[in-house]
């Protein structure tokens, strides 16, 4: 036999475990598919169907115009504020739902962890990654919205793929937390709509970050969300606030949640099975 | 091809230990965990610390064996044994606690049909999603995609959600896309106990194509009729450990004999309590060879006895005794009863205390466990049965082997005469 024959060795895993980036790499066929799953079934039995990626950030956009935009005459950096809004609002559904999803995916995908092996880091990654197609459709959405206000997107538009990386990657850090807690205490399924709910007005969506301030920016930044949506408003909208040094901050801790995620997500891996 | 490339598994002292704290209470709060404190926490969270030692369920104890390539190894046992923890560690699902396995060859599992099939995809959906969730690559779905539409005989239903299938339509399906995975290695866990009879032959059949193309297979199962038609070798499981692990006839019986304890002798002294109804009680029921005791042994080249002793407690009734044998898988040996009526039976003032005694002559029953029931019957049909009234074992007998020490094939054993003629040549 000249074939070369793959070996696995199945052993206990010790202490603090690499995080088998490389299996990762090898299972990205069935990440597609997963996503590809997601995203057919989650409008399979809706009568609107995809009409809802458009629906949930411009009913919110309404919503937010009319509360804070005409009755709170909310500042909003001198661009019309339902613009101003939505276009906060976009990347911040792909987030929320990103974050929520995954927070339970692992949970709603307990047959499969209990039957067949795979990296499970595929399981969180599909659920966010399946938000990017909802994403795009109120991208357009977005984009006919400025064109009607009359607001050609700047040349920083370019900057848009790694914002919204930057937003995935936010998600899917915390995500991977939320995850594998759920595994062990499903409590998290309660904390994470709350969590989502605070963490909105944690984010420049229905305010300008220009209202806090200056000196309070760069630890405000923490929050990834405040570089996405600041970047968001200076690619498209071409808003005062050079939003480099807050999108730094924010690329940082997004980072520094996700690879904390990943190594925790890695640890509680083996005994997902167990106690699923 | 040396030795060491022949081997396919090498499992090398697994064991595996669950946190029974963690199951029983299967979706602990935070508040308990925050209530019982940090270090709980902490404890649970990263699954170290001194464990309360009645806590844990050793599922799997310090198991070791080799499967050689293109073995079809058997894993049988009671529930609970440890059997699909061991393929599910084998399948990397969970991870052992201690030990190590090697495993050569691209492995697939089908621990469970179906799994990963979602209700609102179409079956043409499903068997891509599938397919990868089990570890194919997409070219090879696409390539293999008419076998498996073929072989699960849904065709007209293909771009229909699987939710409206039947569950013979669903089962075939995933079925079919797990079998065309065409792995090196395939653990395979009682899929065989769900589906229709001709679905299981199809099964069974897929299988041991499998098996002929080299590959190996780790087979558990319930069902020793399939274990033993596809299997060369057998481990059976005891409470995590290995009991025995053997050719695939020795150890399917001795797990079967150990599972029905032999009943040679049963008596009843007071028929007030004995079994029986208000026509009859039994007062014994034994198995003896010829001439010998209860207890002693019986090979196959042993005649023997099958003794049943009753109270007639209403004497008018007239009664018909009728003894079933049956083979160690449960198959019918024979049915018989007296030959013709006794006379007495006729009789309203018959005896009260009855012996009937069945002689069995030697070279009939094949070796193996045997198990006995005892029926009673009247013109209107049966009065009385007794199921496994007697059990016992028929010993091989070494003696009236030529050098064949295989199992003897079929349910029964007889020795009947043969003539070789010399029809031409010296």
């Amino acid at each position: 036999m000249a074939v070369e024959v793959p070996v696995t060795v199945i052993e206990p895993s010790k202490g603090w475990i690499g995080l088998r980036l490389g299996a990762l790499w090898r299972s990205r066929e069935l990440l597609y598919f997963l996503i590809w799953r997601d995203v057919k079934v989650r409008y399979k039995q809706t009568v609107l169907g995809a009409a809802w990626a458009i629906l949930q950030p411009l009913l919110t956009m309404v919503v937010f115009s009319i509360f804070f935009g005409k009755l709170a005459r909310m500042p909003s950096d001198g661009v019309p504020y339902p613009l101003f809004a939505y276009t906060a609002l976009v990347p911040w559904t792909f987030f929320a739902n990103g974050l929520t999803l995954s927070s339970t995916s692992l949970v709603s995908n307990q047959a499969l962890l209990r039957k067949v092996y795979f990296p499970r880091l595929v399981i969180p990654i599909s659920a966010v990654s399946a938000g990017l197609i909802d994403f795009g459709i109120a991208f357009v959405v977005l984009l006919g919205l400025a064109a009607h206000y009359g607001i050609v997107p700047t040349a920083n538009m370019v900057w848009l793929p790694a914002l919204v990386l930057l937003a995935l990657v936010t998600a899917l850090g915390v995500g991977l937390w939320f995850s594998a807690l759920n595994v062990l205490y499903r409590d998290i399924q309660y904390v994470v709509p709350f969590l989502v709910q605070v963490w909105l007005y944690a984010t420049p969506i229905v305010y300008p970050s220009s209202l806090v301030p200056e000196r309070w920016r760069t630890l405000y930044a923490i929050n990834p969300m405040v570089g996405v949506v600041e970047g968001f408003r200076w690619a498209l909208l071409g808003t005062g606030t050079r939003p480099g040094p807050m999108i730094l901050v924010s690329a940082l801790a997004a980072l520094a949640t996700l690879i904390g995620g990943l190594f925790f997500f890695r640890r509680m891996e083996k005994s997902f099975s167990d106690v699923v | 091809m040396t030795a060491h490339d022949s081997v396919a598994i090498r499992v090398q002292h697994v064991s595996k230990r669950f946190r029974l704290g963690a199951r029983l209470n299967k979706y602990p709060t935070l508040r308990e965990a925050l209530a019982s404190g940090a270090s709980r926490v902490m404890q649970r969270l990263t699954s170290r610390g001194s464990d309360d030692e009645r806590r844990i369920l050793r599922a799997l104890e310090d198991v070791s064996f080799d499967v050689r390539t293109g073995e079809t190894l058997g894993i049988i046992g009671a529930n609970g044994a440890g059997k699909s923890t061991l393929l599910k560690v084998l399948a990397q699902v969970i991870e052992p606690t201690t030990g190590r396995v090697e495993i050569r060859g691209r492995l697939g599992s089908l621990l469970e049909v179906g799994t990963g099939f979602h209700q609102e995809l179409t079956g043409r959906e499903n068997i891509f999603l599938n397919g990868a969730i089990l570890g194919m690559r997409r070219r090879e779905i696409l390539q293999r995609f008419d076998e498996i539409v073929d072989f699960s005989e849904v065709e007209r239903f293909i771009d229909t959600p699987v939710k409206f299938y039947s569950s013979g339509m669903y089962l075939r399906l995933a079925f079919a896309v797990a079998a065309h995975l065409e792995p090196e290695v395939l653990l395979v866990d009682e899929v065989l106990a769900v589906g229709d009879a001709a679905f299981q032959q199809k099964c069974v059949g897929k299988m041991s194509d499998v098996a002929r193309h080299g590959r190996t297979i780790l087979f558990v199962s319930h069902n020793m009729f399939a274990i033993e038609g596809l299997c060369d070798r057998v481990i059976w499981m005891r409470e995590g450990r290995i009991a025995e692990d053997g050719p695939t006839r020795t150890v399917v019986s001795n797990y079967l004999r150990a599972f029905a304890t032999t009943r040679i002798e049963q008596q009843w002294t007071d028929p007030t309590t004995a079994p029986g109804n208000e026509h009859v009680r039994m007062h014994a029921v034994r198995v003896r060879p010829e001439g010998g005791r209860a207890g002693d042994v019986i090979s196959v080249a042993t005649p023997f006895v099958i003794e049943f002793e009753y109270w007639r407690t209403d004497p008018s009734a007239r009664l018909v005794p009728s003894l079933h044998l049956y083979s160690e898988q449960g198959v019918s040996v024979f049915n018989v009863g007296p030959p013709e009526h006794s006379p007495w039976l006729e009789r309203r003032d018959g005896p009260t205390l009855i012996r009937d005694v069945c002689h069995v002559p030697a070279n009939l029953l094949n070796n193996g466990l045997h198990r006995v029931s005892f029926a009673l019957l009247n013109e209107r049909g049966l009065v009385f049965l007794m199921d496994d009234a007697v059990v016992f074992d028929v010993r091989d007998d070494v003696g009236m082997r030529a050098s064949f020490y295989g199992k003897w094939e079929g349910v029964v054993r007889p020795r009947l005469d043969w003539q070789t003629v010399t029809l031409e040549g010296a």
